[in-house]
Parts: C-alpha cells; sequence; structure tokens
C-alpha cells in the first residue's frame, strides 16, 4: 500500500476513534450533572407532565448506557435530535449557521498562513536586526490579545474612526445572493456579482483579521524559531558556498525544511480559531454558530449542545487529517517510506 | 613571514607525474593566489587573530593539500576563498586572494557570490547533512545548474547531472536523481556531492575533509573518484584535511597550516620524504594513526612548532623549466 | 544564575516583561490600596456619573452604572490571577499523574490515558470549556474547573514524552533492578526530571490562561456580575461601541498589556532554561 495511503487509513480510523470518545465525554457531562435536564431545559413554570413528556422523548429514564445508544443510533440516521431552543432539528440549525463560521475561519486561515510565515521567514532571515525585533513584539502583541480585543480595536480604528470597513454582518441588505455553498465569498462569484463579492469581502476582512492575529503571530514565532535552527544545518552553509542569494536561501532552502515541523502546530491554531470564532462573531455580529452556540449553551438545551461540540469536532478533526496529509505530502520521508530505495 | 620569497620560484611549478608536460607550456595564471591572509575575529571583549598571514597558491589543474589539525585555520582559508567568511559580522579579513588572476577581496559580495557554485565551489565533510533533505538530488542539481544558466531547463539539467553522476561511477543515475539524500548511502550522497560541485565546471574546487564521517573504505573509494573527476575536467583542487595518507595518495603540493601559520611547504613528495619542520616532523610521527583515519594527536604546544617556515624547492620534472 | 540575570538585564523586552508582570501583580494585590474607589468592585451604583468619559478623578471613565472603571480593572486583575494560578495549581498535578502513569507503564494503562488525553486535546479549548460551562452554573468556580479541564491534558503529553524518554535511562534501570517500586520510580526518579520542563510551561501558560478565562466571562460563561472581570467588562461595553469608547477600549488593553507581560516573562525565561540545558 502507497504510505500515504496507509498514514491516511489509519489517521481516519484515529480521528473516528477520537469523535467517539467526543461524543461520549459530552454525553457523559450533559447526563451526569445534578439535576434534571428536562426540568432544566423546560424552567420551573413547565407542568410535570410536560417535563415528564421531555424525559421520555430524551431517553432520560433509561440507564445512562442505553440512553447513550438511542444517541449513536440517531446519529447514524443524521439525527441529533430537536432543538429545544429552536424547536428545529439540530442538523437544520447547525447547516444554516455553520457556513458564516466556516467561511470566517478559514479566511482568517488564510491570513494566517498568507501573513503569518513570510513573517517568520523575514524574521529568520535578518535575525537579530531590526526587522526580526520589530517582527518579534508584533508577533508577540498578536498572541498576547483574545481575538474579541482585537475586533473591539480593529473595528473602532478601521471601521467607525477610519470608515473603510462597515461594522456588522456578511453582506449589504442591496445585494440578495441565492445560497449555493452558504460562503458568500463562493456564492457571489458564482452568482457572476463582482460587486457583491467585493461587498463581501469588505464585511469578512476586519473579523477575519481579527481571528487571524494571533495565529498571525503564533505561525511568524514558530516559523522563525524553526528556521533559525534549520539556519544552523550544514546544508544551509553548503547552499551559501553554492552562491544562492540569501533571499533564495531564506525562501527555499531553509524555509522548506523549517514549515514541517510548522505545520502541526498550526493545524492546532486552527482549532483555536474555530473556538474563537464565537468571540469575534459576537462583536461583528457575524450570524455564525456563536450566537447559537451560546444560547443553547445558556439554556442548557443538551442536545444542540451536543450537536454543536460534535460537529466543531468533526470539523477539526477533518482539518488535522488535512494538515497530516500535508504534511506526508511535503516531508519525503513520510512519502516515500524509510530506508532506501525509491 | 615573507610570503613573496617563494612566489617566483612556484610559478608553473605543479606537482608529479604525468599529467606536467600538458599544464607547464603555457604562461598561466595561478587559479588561485592568497597573499598574506590574516584574519581576526572581534569578541565582545578581545580581538582573536586565527590567521597570522597566510600565502598560498594554486596553479591551473594542480591539486594542493592544506594540512593540519582542526583549530589550525585551514577551515576558515576555505570559507575566506568562497567569501563567506567575510559574510560574518565579526570577521576582519586582510590580505589579498587573486582568483585567475582577478582580485577577489575588490570584489562585491554580489560578484563574489556570482562566482562561487559557479566557478568555484566545496565540498563539503558530511555529504548526508549537507544535502538538503526536502528536495530530490535532481531538483538539488537542476538549483545548482541555474546558478550557471538561470534560464536552463529541468530536462537539460537532468540530462547533464545523470552525465557527470556516471563520470563519479553511479550506475543508475536517474534512480538517484529522483531520491531524496536520505534514501542514498552516504558514499553515495558523498559522490553526489563531489558530482554537484563539479556540475558548473568550476576553476577550482575546495573540498573540506571530504568523507571524515564515512567509514575508511567508502572514504578512499570516492577520493579515487574526485581525483579521476577532477584530472579528466581539469579542476584545480584545494584538499583540506588531517589525513596524511590520503593527502600523500592525492595532492601534488602540500602546505602545512599551525595555528594560523604556514610552517612548510613544498611539492608533495619532498615533502613526505624530507619533513623539516619541527610540527611536520610530529605530524609524521602520528601517521600510523592518521592514515587509520583517526584525527592527529599532536596537540603538545612545543616551541620547535612555532619556528619560522619551511620551503622546499621545486621537485626537477621531466619537462621542468623552473 | 549569574547566567540568567545576565540575560534578562541585557534583554530590553525581557525588562518590559518583568515590570508589566510586576505591574499587573502589585494591582492585583493592592488594588484595595490603590484604587481610588474600592467599594466599586461590587454592586454599587451611582446615577449621577454614570457612563462618563474619562475625567478626574474616575481616569478610565465610568461604567453602565457610575463606577469607577480603573478600580475595577484593578480588582479585575485580582479575579484573573487568582483564576490563573488555581487553574495551573489543579491542571499540573493532574497533568503530570497521568502523563507519569502513562508513560511508565506499557500496555492498557498507557493507551487508556494517552487516548484519553487525545480526546480532551482533539475538542477546541475554547468549545470544551464553553460545553463545560454549558452543563455547569456559570459561576467563577466552575470556569476555574473548565479552565482546568482543558488545561490538563497539555501536561500529561509533556510528562509523557519526557518519561518515555527517562524510562530507558540508566538510572531508572538501576532503581528497577534494586527492586524500587513503580511508586518510587515514578516520584522519586522520573518526577524531578520533569520539573524544569513543567515549570517553564507554567510560567508560559499563565498569560494564555487569562486569556483563555477572559474569553469565557466574554461569553457570560465564567465570572459573574458583579465580580469584576475583564472578559465581561469587554462584552458589557461592546454594546455601546464606538461612543462609549472607554468601557471596551480600556478593559481590552488591560487584558493585553498583562498577557503581553507573562508574554515576555516567560519567552524570557524559556530562552535561560534552554540555553542552561
Amino acid at each position: 500500500m502507497h504510505p500515504v495511503l496507509r498514514l491516511l487509513l489509519r489517521r481516519a480510523g484515529m480521528s473516528a476513534l477520537v469523535l467517539i470518545g467526543v461524543s461520549v465525554l459530552i454525553f457523559v457531562i450533559a447526563r451526569v450533572i445534578p439535576g434534571d435536564p428536562a426540568r432544566i431545559a423546560l424552567g420551573p413554570n413547565a407542568t410535570v407532565e410536560q417535563v415528564a413528556n421531555l424525559r421520555d422523548a430524551l431517553h432520560l429514564d433509561q440507564p445512562v448506557w442505553r440512553q447513550y445508544g438511542h444517541f449513536i443510533a440517531d446519529l447514524a440516521r443524521g439525527d441529533l435530535g430537536v432543538s429545544l431552543y429552536t424547536n428545529r432539528p439540530v442538523t437544520t440549525d447547525i447547516a444554516q449557521f455553520l457556513p458564516a463560521t466556516l467561511e470566517l475561519v478559514f479566511a482568517a486561515a488564510i491570513l494566517m498562513i498568507g501573513l503569518g510565515l513570510p513573517l517568520g521567514i523575514l524574521s529568520a532571515r535578518y535575525r537579530g536586526g531590526i526587522i526580526d525585533n520589530s517582527i518579534r513584539v508584533v508577533a508577540l502583541l498578536g498572541v498576547s490579545a483574545p481575538s474579541f480585543v482585537w475586533a473591539v480595536i480593529l473595528m473602532l480604528l478601521f471601521a467607525f474612526f477610519l470608515p473603510i470597513f462597515p461594522i456588522a454582518g456578511r453582506l449589504s441588505t442591496d445585494f440578495l445572493i441565492e445560497p449555493v455553498t452558504g460562503f458568500l465569498l463562493v456564492d457571489t462569484l458564482l452568482a457572476g456579482n463582482p460587486a457583491a463579492f467585493g461587498n463581501a469581502v469588505s464585511h469578512i476582512a476586519l473579523p477575519a483579521f481579527a481571528l487571524a492575529l494571533s495565529g498571525i503571530g503564533q505561525a511568524a514565532r514558530l516559523t522563525r524559531a524553526n528556521m533559525v535552527e534549520t539556519y544552523d544545518r550544514p546544508y544551509i552553509e553548503m547552499a551559501r558556498s553554492y552562491g544562492f542569494p540569501e533571499r533564495r536561501i531564506a525562501g527555499r532552502f531553509a524555509f522548506r525544511p523549517s514549515l514541517i515541523p510548522s505545520l502541526t502546530i498550526l493545524g492546532l491554531d486552527f482549532a483555536a480559531m474555530l473556538g474563537n470564532a464565537f468571540l469575534v462573531e459576537a462583536i461583528f455580529a457575524w450570524p455564525g454558530l456563536s450566537r447559537y452556540g451560546v444560547a443553547v449553551i445558556l439554556r442548557k438545551d443538551l442536545n444542540a449542545i451536543i450537536g454543536t461540540v460534535l460537529i466543531i469536532s468533526a470539523t477539526f478533526l477533518i482539518a488535522n487529517l488535512i494538515v497530516d496529509l500535508l504534511i506526508a505530502w511535503l516531508n519525503p520521508r513520510i512519502r516515500h517510506g524509510r530506508g532506501t530505495g525509491g | 613571514m615573507t610570503p613573496d620569497v617563494t612566489d617566483g620560484a612556484v610559478t608553473g611549478m605543479a606537482g608529479t607525474g604525468d599529467r606536467n608536460g600538458a599544464r607547464e607550456t603555457g604562461k598561466s595564471i595561478d587559479t588561485l593566489a592568497i597573499r598574506d591572509l590574516r584574519l581576526r575575529f572581534r569578541g565582545y571583549t578581545e580581538t582573536t587573530t586565527v590567521l597570522h598571514g597566510i600565502s598560498m597558491r594554486v596553479a591551473p589543474e594542480q591539486r594542493v593539500a592544506l594540512v593540519g589539525e582542526s583549530g589550525s585555520g585551514k577551515t576558515v582559508i576555505a570559507r575566506a576563498i568562497l567569501g563567506l567568511l567575510q559574510l560574518l559580522p565579526g570577521a576582519i579579513v586582510n590580505g589579498d586572494i587573486d582568483f585567475e588572476g582577478q582580485d577577489l577581496t575588490g570584489l562585491t559580495t554580489r560578484a563574489w557570490r556570482r562566482l562561487r557554485g559557479v566557478r568555484m565551489s566545496m565540498i563539503f565533510q558530511d555529504p548526508t547533512s549537507s544535502l538538503n533533505p526536502v528536495f530530490t538530488i535532481g531538483e538539488q542539481f537542476h538549483e545548482v545548474h541555474r546558478r550557471a544558466d538561470p534560464a536552463i531547463r529541468r530536462s537539460v539539467s537532468g540530462d547533464r547531472a545523470a552525465a557527470i553522476l556516471e563520470e563519479v561511477s553511479i550506475t543508475e543515475p536517474d534512480r538517484v536523481l529522483e531520491s531524496y539524500p536520505f534514501q542514498l548511502s552516504g558514499g553515495m550522497n558523498q559522490r553526489v556531492m563531489i558530482a554537484m560541485a563539479m556540475a558548473n565546471e568550476p576553476a577550482l574546487l575546495i573540498a573540506d575533509e571530504p568523507g571524515t564521517a564515512l567509514d575508511v573504505t567508502v572514504q578512499d573509494q570516492t577520493l579515487r573518484l574526485m581525483r579521476r573527476l577532477v584530472d579528466s575536467h581539469r579542476t584545480s583542487v584545494l584538499f583540506i584535511s588531517h589525513n596524511l595518507g590520503v593527502v600523500r595518495e592525492f595532492a601534488d603540493r602540500v602546505y602545512v597550516i599551525y595555528q594560523g601559520r604556514i610552517v612548510e611547504e613544498g611539492p608533495s613528495a619532498a615533502i613526505f620524504r624530507d619533513p623539516r619542520h619541527a610540527y611536520t616532523q610530529a605530524l609524521m610521527a602520528a601517521a600510523p594513526r592518521i592514515t587509520g583515519g583517526g584525527i592527529p594527536d599532536v596537540s603538545e604546544d612545543e616551541p620547535a612548532f612555532l619556528a619560522p617556515r619551511e620551503v622546499h624547492p621545486p621537485e626537477p620534472t621531466p619537462t621542468g623549466d623552473g | 544564575m549569574k547566567r540568567a540575570l545576565a540575560i534578562i538585564r541585557s534583554s530590553v523586552l525581557s525588562m518590559i516583561g518583568v515590570a508589566l508582570v510586576l505591574l499587573v501583580v502589585l494591582s492585583a494585590i493592592f488594588a484595595g490600596v490603590v484604587a481610588p474607589f474600592p467599594d466599586h468592585r461590587g454592586a454599587v451604583v451611582d446615577f449621577t456619573n454614570f457612563n462618563q468619559p474619562p475625567h478626574w478623578p474616575n481616569i478610565m471613565g465610568t461604567d453602565l452604572v457610575g463606577r469607577d472603571l480603573f478600580s475595577r480593572i484593578l480588582y479585575a486583575y485580582r479575579t484573573s490571577l487568582v483564576l490563573a494560578v488555581v487553574v495551573l495549581v489543579l491542571a499540573m498535578p493532574t497533568g503530570v499523574i497521568v502523563g507519569l502513569v502513562a508513560g511508565y507503564f506499557d500496555g492498557f494503562r498507557r493507551h487508556a490515558l494517552m487516548r484519553l488525553t487525545d480526546v480532551f486535546l482533539s475538542i477546541p479549548p475554547l468549545v470544551l470549556a464553553m460545553s463545560i460551562m454549558g452543563v455547569l452554573e456559570p459561576t467563577l468556580l466552575n470556569g476555574m474547573m473548565a479552565v482546568t479541564v482543558m488545561w490538563w491534558p497539555w501536561y500529561a503529553r509533556l510528562v509523557y514524552n519526557i518519561t518515555l524518554a527517562e524510562r530507558e535511562e540508566g538510572y531508572v534501570l538501576a532503581a528497577e533492578v534494586i527492586g524500587a517500586s513503580s511508586l518510587h520510580v515514578m516520584f522519586r526518579e522520573i518526577l524531578p526530571n520533569c520539573i524544569p520542563a513543567v515549570l517553564t510551561k507554567m510560567a508560559l501558560d499563565i498569560g494564555f490562561v487569562i486569556l483563555i478565562a477572559s474569553s469565557l466571562s466574554f461569553l457570560g460563561l465564567g465570572v459573574q456580575p458583579p465580580t469584576p472581570d475583564l472578559g465581561s467588562m469587554v462584552a458589557e461595553g461592546a454594546n455601546y461601541l464606538p461612543d462609549s469608547w472607554w468601557l471596551t477600549v480600556f478593559p481590552g488593553l488591560a487584558i493585553l498589556v498583562a498577557v503581553f507581560g507573562f508574554n515576555l516573562l516567560g519567552d524570557a525565561l524559556r530562552d535561560i532554561l534552554g540555553s542552561d540545558q
């Protein structure tokens, strides 16, 4: 079997196991807490009969392991139950809110890679100098504030004092775009509406940047650290002895070997962004999972909580799977297996 | 300490053996001529002097060895010729380095860099860690070829790389070109590195203790391949080593360096027949261990080691014109 | 030690880090002395002076019920620091024990514990804490628990990796040969070798715990009013942007200052420990 395929299968299997573990964990946390979830969900004004009905619907009178069995059986049919907050299937709710969140996170991830890696390369290339020190301070500042603080600062600076970007939302109401993917940046292009695309870009710019700042800082710090280590390797001196320009040495000969250890951590940063998206969405009134997630948490809406956490964890696991494959693709040792013979 | 003494005598005098005839006829310019090269490193509190005025020359197609123990300064000489040392912030380099009649020290960093990998190139100690781990050998050859010809196509580079790999007795060059360094043995990587250094037909090849990281038989074999390659491409070699056995076999001319000074120089045969300087004699006495590939153990500082330089006269050659 | 001091002194950034950390820690300790309006940490209402921009004596303005923002920020530092210390003091030993056991024993125990750790690590941290807060009541104590639950796996992973390497070392084998108990080997032989790495991580983590905890309370899932907390202050003020900018900007900058200080210090510490090893 091809080594990359074998790796893919093993990682996919692991991810499935972890996802089951996550579901057990959330399920246990949700069911083991003191108090009657049905009573909590319905509130003090509900009748005894209403509570009993809900207990029955949620299988709350059965042993926990059987409850879990019901839950898994439903899950296998793609049924996460009904949200007590919206009275709609949890899957419908998530399908409505997830795309906006994912779009924001993807935009932030692109910024993280597009700005963080080059800053790290610059920093490493001019290590010890003024460029390096400036980048290091900026990167450390980036990781030193939660994304909602950056959201507030960016909003004040670039939406109020300098009204360059819109304050909130995903798209001006002037535009009506037929949802296809749920990603407005994609849908506006599919609709062949460049004005709407530009509008969507200007809307996502500030939230994505606020979300990305800590990732940019993290990526720059990591890339710098790994590259500084790589610069001590003999193959860099060999590249110099061949007269390659420093620019090319930094961007290619030192960067490529340093990228592999950085990628794993970047995968974890992506995970952090999935959570931090909640914070940024709240400031910019971004219609993503955040408001829904916080609302269902505050209302003890168990089905919706479990569903939201599972979906986010699954997204995270898929992203990590992609990162693993990327590493396998970039790292010849994995791609070709060890030992001699190509 | 008077570098000019030997200049006249050495010009045109190159080594031993049957290669002399063709080479000595033209009044050729030295491939490399170093005059009074001094190097100091500026530290936080004091300045350390590493080279106290080194003078040496490498004639076209000559194989010159620079012998000394580690810390004697032989490796920094190689870095200084390439212009790499001058890039270090604390290094103060003085003296002339003439390469093919051109004074390198007058060049801009950029112009000097353009000579590297094209007119002069270097082979490093540990082949496997000196090749970039994330690029195939073929990609690395392509990069090197583009130093001389930026527009070279990958396929042309591949053909040229395969041809030169065959010259170092690599039987399946195409498989090697597709491999990564970690997929090849140390000896194989060593041959790749030699071939890569020769890829752009440089005038000067600097070999810094080549193959010290490999075991002795492999080392011996690759050195023979290297010798064949530089012979057929008429390349001058500056060979840096602490291994006298290897030097004796490989070099036409030998410079012995001790604590940043050349203590003895002359044709290889003459030095081995009649070592005159106390330090050279001590090195020779340690030779049995050295030929085993070990590091010479003559670290005792003796006053005699600091005696002035011994210069052997040129060896008489069949077509001698000196 | 001399070397450590030299490195710290030589680096302006480390000095700034030390200064910021001192500023934050001293503010937290002496909030009662320094704060111009110490009673504003609680549920005080002053409708004659509410939602005012910075002016004397309210140098950072007043909040929506007329409390002095500066005083509340000082007390919020106290909340943040207590929370960070408690979280690390709970998470570190948990993680260390799990990591030691998983690293020392082969077979079932290792796989069970490390897979469990993986499960915790594969939920985005904030989401994990949120879901825990979702089923618990949002209080300071539960907030600490939630952050602890998401924090210990990092220590487990760290100690596990060290233990795996150390248990092959000669001194561990020697102890085993003379019949030392597993407990003895784990805690008396291996554990001391994990301590430098664990302490460095704790120093680096303080800033991040403050950051995560403020995020939780920003979402309304952590510290509850009237306890002063930087995250909930930002959340409260966010609805009044841009006019009442001081409501969000000062608490936000307060978070930035504290976390930046701890991160600078942590970086310096890592450089020192790194170069000593």
